[in-house]
């Protein structure tokens, strides 16, 4: 490359490849934020699909029948490749999948808020697949367009796995939702739960900060928060309602003029003393997913040892 | 902590004997067997698959995207493009 370039110069050629909808692949000039940005939010990806393993995870034993046992184990694998697949994208810019971790143990990473709240039953399982995934699909279908090429390429075949969860968990609600007294009680009160910490989910309003605006120009997100949120209530209001399952939003509206649903926001306070710890199962989270590190141990110590046989 | 790290092996996927082998990502794994069982884990525990391969990423040489002139046509090379010529094809049934 010419030596002669000067950062404005690069600067310029980046953000018109950007522009021009051109994916950056990790060797490419790129700048120092866009990097830092990527990393943290791949990462926090990453993290977030590991530890969305656990609240679900915790019912494999419980799963009524072999079926859907078999379907939650499915479910739950597909969380941890996701999780590798993302460490592998972030990866290529610099960080190590090992120093993720180690943030992540530390208790120095960030992850989905919603993997903070507790599922105390069996209906909460279906909610999460459903409600949890479609939110996570309807961000995850804008991050396929985003400009950094592995990540975009990651979120194609996450999206398509997606489909699977959500697909198990509306059939899980639907046979809820047509049973017995009991069940339709249950997985409603799993619908009450988990409203609020869905539409947490895509982040809160956008203030428009210099800092939103850099993301969307260099393509990082395509959508606004807001938008993504307000695409994730309109596909999801309407589901919930042909179940004959109720959304706990008194004003949920829909608005004949601007053809969307209007709802309430989700208490931002709350989003904020969850994601700093004050949740009511952040520390079970991180204690569980510090002893699995741990049980697996020896399994990662045969592995060096093998290692070392094999160069010797 | 460093047993977590391990190579990166880049895996391609064949779906069917006949296809070509298609790159569809990365594992970490301390070796080419076992980095072939991460493989079969992450890339074929759901779409058809018959055949992977696994190369270790520090054994992949490549072009860099910077370098243009690397892939540059000085030359016009339409020449080589079968689109370049009007033979009547179906007249001379080829």
């Amino acid at each position: 490359m010419n030596s002669q370039v000067t950062a404005e110069d690069q600067l310029a050629r980046f953000e018109e490849r950007v522009a021009r909808g051109e994916k950056v692949e990790p060797g490419d000039w790129m700048p120092d934020e866009y990097r830092k940005s990527l990393i943290r939010m791949i990462g926090q990806h990453a993290h977030s699909e590991i530890v969305g393993q656990l609240p679900e995870g915790k019912w494999i034993p419980y799963a009524p029948g072999f079926r859907r046992k078999l379907t939650l184990i499915a479910k739950v694998q597909d969380e941890a490749g996701h999780g590798q697949l993302l460490y592998r994208a972030a990866e290529t810019l610099g960080k190590s999948r090992e120093e993720m971790l180690e943030e992540l143990l530390a208790g120095k990473a960030k992850y989905a808020n919603v993997f903070n709240y507790p599922t105390p039953s069996w209906a909460d399982v279906g909610v999460i697949g459903w409600l949890v995934d479609m939110a996570a699909v309807v961000n995850q279908t804008m991050l396929q367009q985003t400009s950094f090429g592995p990540y975009a390429r990651a979120m194609k075949r996450i999206c398509y796995e997606e489909s699977f969860h959500i697909k198990q968990g509306y059939d899980l609600v639907a046979t809820l939702a047509k049973g017995t007294p009991e069940q339709k009680a249950m997985v409603q009160g799993a619908i009450d739960r988990w409203w609020y910490p869905t539409l947490m989910m895509s982040g809160p309003p956008d203030n428009l900060s210099a800092h939103t605006l850099q993301s969307l120009k260099w393509r990082i997100k395509t959508k606004t928060n807001e938008q993504v949120r307000q695409e994730y209530v309109d596909l999801i209001v309407p589901q919930i309602r042909a179940l004959g399952l109720t959304i706990p939003d008194r004003d949920l509206k829909y608005d004949e003029k601007s053809e969307h649903w209007s709802y309430t926001q989700p208490d931002w306070e709350e989003l904020k003393r969850v994601v700093n710890g004050d949740g009511p199962m952040n520390k079970e989270r991180l204690a569980v997913r510090r002893k699995a590190h741990e049980d697996g141990r020896w399994v990662r110590e045969a592995l060096a040892a093998k290692r070392k046989e094999v160069a010797a | 902590m460093s047993d977590t790290q391990f190579d990166t092996y880049e895996v391609f996927h064949q779906k069917k004997k006949g296809d070509p082998h298609i790159h569809v990502g990365a594992v970490h794994a301390p070796d080419p067997q076992t980095a072939l069982q991460y493989a079969r884990d992450q890339f074929a525990r759901r779409l058809a698959c018959v055949s992977l391969w696994v190369v270790n990423s520090r054994d992949i040489t490549a072009t860099d995207y910077q370098d243009e002139r690397f892939f540059s046509m000085v030359l016009d090379k339409s020449y080589r493009d079968p689109k370049d010529f009007d033979a009547p094809l179906k007249e001379t049934n080829v």
